[in-house]
């Protein structure tokens, strides 16, 4: 065995395991969707098929990630993996960029055009003719079919949670990266308090951000099917929310390891990769912040 | 399935032997009936061209090359592989070509949007699967069927010459006058399209496109939908009848007193035979596309009406609201615009009482007058 | 043998495991890129199959052997089938073979992603080929899927058509992942960027466009999926949404998808022609230049598939005019191929032979492009036979033959035989005649004025559309010669010598024939 030479593992069957995990997921997440906006109740079939992928999936996950661990702790990984752990990072970062500008060029594109439009502005505004009393404004409170299709009574004040949502994100990503210097100065103790005060910070914000789901649904009525500013709000928030809590929980499982010792001064690309990941989360949040909350 | 084959064969033979299948082979796009479609044929001709010429340049090289240079008449490879003039040369003569296309491409886009000035304004929306003409200002307004009988599409009968391209009611327009079509759509994406008149736009629900068109010669010009728009996609077709201007007045005066016509016979009596021969009509030309010939439905989506509870056992005031105003979010549309009281009140006891629904119920013309109420 | 392997019981592999498990397990980027290869071909056998259903019922007018709602989920599975699951796993499969052997790596950079990144595809598809038989039927809104017909309207079965395309992407972002870094991080020493072979460089590319435009497609469904399930108005006026946004979104992907399926075929096409000219590819700096500008504009030419949605006329411009900007570095390409055969000494072997008629017809499938690039020209062409005409030609004989060129290339040093010779020049003849009895007509019937996706049409269009339904015929029996061609060369024949072809130069050509099963486990040195 050397370790300058590229490694290369032996057949692997989780794979394999983590594709039918993924068919079981989808397959049952399909016939649970399709079940519940025809009506139905209860669970069927694709429940299980649903419940028995998710297992098999983070199952999978689990071992594979292990699998890695144990190898990257056996000294398996030469400098040169660690280069392609890196680029795949930047790419997979790169993907998830390009997964946002989806929706925050929807969002551009809905207000800039779209809605101006069925009010009658603008090159297209003869669409008017279709929606005569439709007032077009941003944040949109009355949709153009009206009654039939209620918009939102009011929206989320970006100077309460929002604001307070901002400055711990911005926080967290201080803080995490005191972590990666206590780590990097084999500071072992003060990586697990930094790493700690990240992912309660994260945690704080995630809460928050449910209290305001919270309050849109019930006392705003700001709501998915409250017409397309609930649709943009909630598709960018939604989405941003879930990668705060997958970057919260890989965060923890980096804390997990440093507490069990893993990592060296200049060998801890799994935390590297959790912090670029969160230093991610973070920007998008700001970007929301300004084109969803503010502007 | 056997008999799927049989007609196949049945439909080969009748192919054969018809002497439509061999109508004038079309080849090239047609030159059109307006100034608009004249430019874009002028514009079309002439990047065929370039294309043709640069092709016959760029393949003639290269199949120079492939007779000259091959190993087999012993020919030894030349070396050189690089010339960084040559690679400007071939960058900069396509970009003048470009150009040189772009320029007229640009000024006749810029006349083809340009729909202010119009004489007349025509809204049309396409409907799963139909067209619905308004002549804004005129207070008249009709739908645009395809006429092919289902016979022919199933190679039953004969294709006449006109075959998917036949409607009942045309779109008739008058000749020498700037028409404005704002265009939009009552649920999914369809693109309205006459060649002839170089028009192709998208109607999208909700929104409406503008277009124009200004024909000098009368005439009868067809053309289909253009966007896929769901089962009956092919079998959408557009028929325009242009005419003159005096001809354009009499038509309009004859549609405006045969909608009075029809609000008169809402009036009248109508006995339950009556009612039940309209209503044949009318399901078979507005509901069998998607409820089947005979009620039995289609697939998942399009219920069956045979045995269904809404045409049996259930009110007779659910069954006329499903068809007044459709049921939202689905294919279902509202019908109040598009049929007269009698036609609903036909179609209605029709649905109640065929294929062996037999509920006895006869609903009058005033009933649906009442429910539009 | 450097190579270590994975768990502490201290076998170490020098060939293949035995059984199918092999194949399920297996993280070596030969095996795996066979997988691709064999399961895109299956695929393309099932699109084919489709399309000769759709060819049949277009043989005449009338409906004969299907009704319109069938029609549509053929037309539907089909460009779907072909797009992502023939075209695009191919050029995976070509790529897992050969980039490693040209850039001398011992394999791709993260081999066990490579395996679950080919897996996920045959779920995926069965899933999506299983709701054929659902109640509901498959998805038939077309392979591109406009909304509101493929929300609202929709059967029941598009949740999982969006579901599966979801792991489409997931498999291509991994799957562009692996190729990116394995590009960029496993070269030899003395490989510089500008001495990679071209195949390697349209990859590189190409993954990197896979990364940029598979998140957006990912999103554009995501937003059909919470309109069908969660009451969002995206796509739907009532709401303040927009259905031309989805057009928007999803061109946004799709037009440099166009571009992920022919880039790796001109890489092929630019490492074969130089072999059977014996003479050096023609300008290879203005080949890396050129493909790069392809990339960059097909970014920001999306909506000259919506000409006729009834943009603003500056924004109609602006589409029109960047592109008809693709035509100067896609001519580059074209005219360094010419340059290469000129004066050369060239043989024609099967390779050879796909290569100059890819050449050949892309071009005219790229001057149809160039017409439909014009906008007021585009609104008599659009959505007609004359689009299905230029798509086919840049698709079949373009990025289809751009495969079948690249496998008689490559296969010798697969299989370790060369191919019957003469057995690929009646593959190469039927499918070079087929295709174009298949698709040239369609120009006419589209000028004429036949709509595409419809299932009968007027009289006036039935000749071509004769022609057309036969020459599907004749290429798609070609296909049946190319199936039994590979068989036989996999079982045995002439052995290939490592180089494989007189004047074939390279990393790739350095190894024995058939490349065993661990290749270059210590880096060799380029110089
Ligand atoms: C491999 C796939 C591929 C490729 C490479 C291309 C290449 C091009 N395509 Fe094509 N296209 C498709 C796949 C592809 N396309 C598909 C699948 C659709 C339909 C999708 C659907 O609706 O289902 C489509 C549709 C499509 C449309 C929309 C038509 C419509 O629906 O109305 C347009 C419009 O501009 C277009 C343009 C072009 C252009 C300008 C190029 C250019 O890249 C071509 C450039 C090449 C050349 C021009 C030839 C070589 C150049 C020279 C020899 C130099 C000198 C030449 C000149 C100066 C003229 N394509
Ligand atoms: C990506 C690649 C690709 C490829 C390779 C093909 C290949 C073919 N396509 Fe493709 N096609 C598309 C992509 C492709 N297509 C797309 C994207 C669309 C648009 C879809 C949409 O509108 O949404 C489309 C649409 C489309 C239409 C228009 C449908 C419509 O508008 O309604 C037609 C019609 O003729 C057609 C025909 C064919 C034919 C005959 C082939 C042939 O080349 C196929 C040849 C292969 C075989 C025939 C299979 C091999 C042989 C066997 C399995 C053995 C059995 C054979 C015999 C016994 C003879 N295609
Ligand atoms: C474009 C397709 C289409 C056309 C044309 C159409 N329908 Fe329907 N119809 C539907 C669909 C889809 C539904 C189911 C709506 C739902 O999901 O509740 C429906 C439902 C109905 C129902 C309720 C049936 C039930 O069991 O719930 C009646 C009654 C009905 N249609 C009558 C008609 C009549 C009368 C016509 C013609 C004048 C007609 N339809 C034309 C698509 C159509
Ligand atoms: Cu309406 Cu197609
Ligand atoms: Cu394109």
């Amino acid at each position: 065995m050397t370790t300058s030479s590229y490694y290369v593992p032996d057949s692997s069957r989780w794979p394999i395991l983590a594709s039918i995990g993924l068919i079981l997921l989808a397959a049952g997440g399909g016939g649970m969707l399709n079940h519940m906006s025809a009506g139905g109740h209860g669970m069927t079939l694709p429940h299980f098929a649903f419940y028995a992928g998710a297992l098999c999936m983070s199952y999978v996950l689990f071992r594979w990630f292990s699998n890695v661990i144990s190898e990257s702790m056996a000294g398996m990984y030469s400098l040169q993996m660690d280069r392609s752990f890196r680029w795949s990072m930047c790419w997979f970062i790169f993907s998830e960029v390009m997964f946002f500008a989806a929706f925050f060029g929807a969002l551009f594109y809905v207000r800039q055009f779209a809605v101006p439009w069925l009010g009658g502005e603008g090159d297209k505004g003869v669409a008017h003719l279709l929606w005569p009393d439709f007032v077009p404004t941003w944040p949109l409170f009355n949709n153009p079919a009206g009654t039939d299709l209620p918009g939102p009574n009011q929206i989320i004040d970006p100077w309460h949670l929002p604001l307070l949502n901002t400055v711990l994100l911005i926080s967290s990503s201080v803080t995490i990266t005191f972590a990666h210097h206590a780590l990097r100065a084999m500071q072992r103790g003060r990586t697990i308090f930094w790493l700690a005060f990240t992912i309660i910070l994260g945690a704080t914000f995630v809460y928050y951000q449910i209290l305001e789901y919270v309050e849109a649904y019930g006392e705003l009525g700001l709501t998915l099917d409250s017409g397309i500013y609930g649709s943009t709000f909630f598709m960018l928030t939604g989405f941003h929310g879930v990668h705060v809590t997958l970057g919260a929980f890989i965060l923890f499982i980096m804390w997990l390891r440093i507490c069990r010792g893993h990592f060296t001064p200049d060998q801890h690309f799994g935390f590297e990769a959790a912090a670029w990941y969160w230093h991610f989360v973070d920007m998008v949040w700001i970007g929301l912040f300004i084109f969803v909350y503010i502007l | 399935m056997l008999t799927r084959f049989r007609r196949c064969l049945i439909s080969a033979m009748m192919m054969v032997l018809s002497p439509a299948i061999y109508a004038a082979w079309e080849l090239n796009m047609p030159q059109g009936v307006t100034e608009v479609s004249q430019s874009v044929y002028d514009l079309h001709m002439l990047i065929l061209w370039i294309c043709v010429g640069i092709g016959v340049i760029v393949f003639g090289v290269m199949f120079y090359s492939i007779i000259r240079h091959r190993k087999s008449r012993g020919v030894k490879a030349a070396q050189f592989h690089e010339s960084l003039s040559l690679e400007l040369l071939w960058t900069a003569i396509p970009t003048v070509i470009l150009i040189a296309m772009a320029v007229p491409a640009t000024t006749t886009l810029i006349n083809m949007y340009d729909p202010s000035d119009a004489d007349i304004d025509i809204k049309i929306t396409g409907y799963q699967w139909k067209w619905q003409y308004e002549y804004m200002g005129e207070n008249v307004s009709f739908f645009s069927n395809l006429t092919t009988s289902d016979r022919q599409i199933h190679n039953q009968d004969e294709k006449g010459s006109n075959y998917l391209l036949e409607v009942d009611n045309r779109l008739v327009i008058p000749t020498g006058k700037k028409i404005r079509f704002l265009l939009t759509s009552n649920d999914v994406i369809h693109a309205w399209w006459v060649p002839a008149l170089a028009v192709k736009k998208d109607a999208i629900p909700g929104y409406i496109n503008e277009s124009w068109t200004q024909i000098e010669s009368p005439g009868i010009y067809r053309g289909q939908c253009t966007e896929l728009c769901g089962v009956d996609h092919g079998f959408m077709p557009i028929v325009v009848e242009v005419v003159s201007p005096q001809d354009y007045q009499v038509w309009l005066d004859a549609q405006r007193s045969a909608a009075q016509a029809q609000s008169a016979a809402a009036q009248q009596d109508w006995s339950y035979d009556q009612l039940m021969a309209r209503g044949e009509q009318v399901y078979a030309s507005q509901c069998s596309a998607c409820h089947g010939a005979n009620g039995e439905g289609l697939g998942s989506v399009f219920p069956a009406l045979k045995d269904s509870p809404v045409a049996t056992t259930g009110s007779v005031e659910r069954h006329i609201d499903i068809i007044l105003n459709g049921v939202s979010g689905t294919a279902m549309q509202a019908f109040m615009a598009q049929l007269s009281s009698v036609d609903v009140a036909a179609v209605t006891t029709y649905e109640r009482n065929a294929w062996g629904n037999n509920t006895g119920d006869v609903i009058t013309p005033q009933q649906i007058v009442d429910a539009k109420q | 043998m450097t190579t270590v392997t994975a768990h502490h019981d201290d076998h170490v592999h020098h060939g293949p495991a035995k059984g199918l498990m092999r194949w399920v397990l297996t993280t070596n980027h030969k095996d795996i890129g066979t997988m691709y290869l064999w399961f895109s071909f299956a695929m393309l056998l099932t699109g084919g199959c489709m399309a000769l259903i759709i060819r049949t019922e277009l043989f005449q007018p009338g409906l004969q052997l299907i009704e319109p709602e069938f029609f549509n989920q053929m037309t539907t599975m089909h460009g779907l089938i072909m797009v992502f699951g023939a075209i695009m796993p191919a050029f995976v499969g070509l790529a897992n073979w050969m980039v490693p052997l040209m850039v001398g790596a011992p394999d791709m950079a993260l081999p066990r992603m490579n395996n679950w990144s080919f897996w996920i595809l045959p779920f995926a598809f069965g899933m999506m080929l299983l709701t054929l038989f659902s109640e509901a039927g498959a998805p038939n809104f077309g392979w591109t899927f406009y909304a509101p017909l493929s929300t609202t309207y929709a059967p029941s079965s598009v949740t999982f058509f969006i579901l599966a395309v979801h792991m489409l992407g997931l498999s291509s972002i991994m799957g562009a992942i692996n190729i990116v870094v394995t590009i960029l991080n496993l070269r030899a020493p003395g490989m510089t960027l500008m001495k990679m072979p071209l195949f390697v460089w349209t990859w590189l590319i190409t993954a990197y466009l896979l990364i940029a435009v598979m998140p957006v497609l990912a999103g554009v469904v995501t937003m059909m999926l919470m309109d069908i399930h969660f009451g969002t108005s995206f796509f739907n006026a009532a709401g303040g949404g927009d259905p031309v946004l989805f057009q928007h979104i999803f061109w946004f992907f799709g037009h440099p998808e166009v571009y992920i399926m022919i880039l790796p075929a001109f890489g092929i096409v630019s490492q074969i022609i130089p072999v059977f000219a014996r003479k050096p590819l023609f300008g290879y700096t203005s080949m890396v230049y050129a493909t790069t500008s392809i990339a960059f504009l097909s970014f920001i030419v999306w909506a000259h598939h919506m000409f006729t949605v009834g943009m603003p006329l500056a924004a109609e411009l602006f589409f029109m005019y960047a592109t008809m900007l693709i035509a100067i570095p896609t001519g580059v390409k074209v005219f360094n191929w010419v340059a290469t055969m000129f004066r050369g000494s060239m043989t024609f072997e099967t390779p050879m032979l796909f290569s100059i008629a890819f050449v050949f017809l892309f071009t005219i499938g790229g001057f149809s492009g160039l017409m439909l690039s014009i906008v007021p020209a585009d609104f008599q062409y659009h959505d007609t036979y004359f689009v299905v005409a230029h798509f086919h030609y840049v698709l079949v004989p373009g990025a289809l033959f751009g495969i079948l060129a690249g496998v008689y290339f490559w296969l010798p040093k697969w299989t370790g035989y060369y191919y019957n010779e003469s057995l690929g020049k009646w593959h190469f003849w039927t499918s070079f005649i087929g295709v174009n009895i298949t698709f040239f007509p369609m120009h006419f019937v589209g000028l004429a004025g036949m709509p595409r996706r419809v299932p009968d049409y007027a009289l006036q269009f039935a000749d071509f559309n004769a022609i057309a339904s036969a020459g599907a015929y004749i290429f798609g029996f070609a296909q049946l010669i190319f199936l039994v061609l590979v068989i036989k060369a996999i079982c045995g024949g002439k052995k290939a010598s490592s180089s494989v072809w007189e004047g074939a130069e390279g990393l790739e050509w350095s190894i024995p024939s058939p490349a065993p099963y661990h290749t270059f486990s210590e880096p060799p040195v380029v110089k």
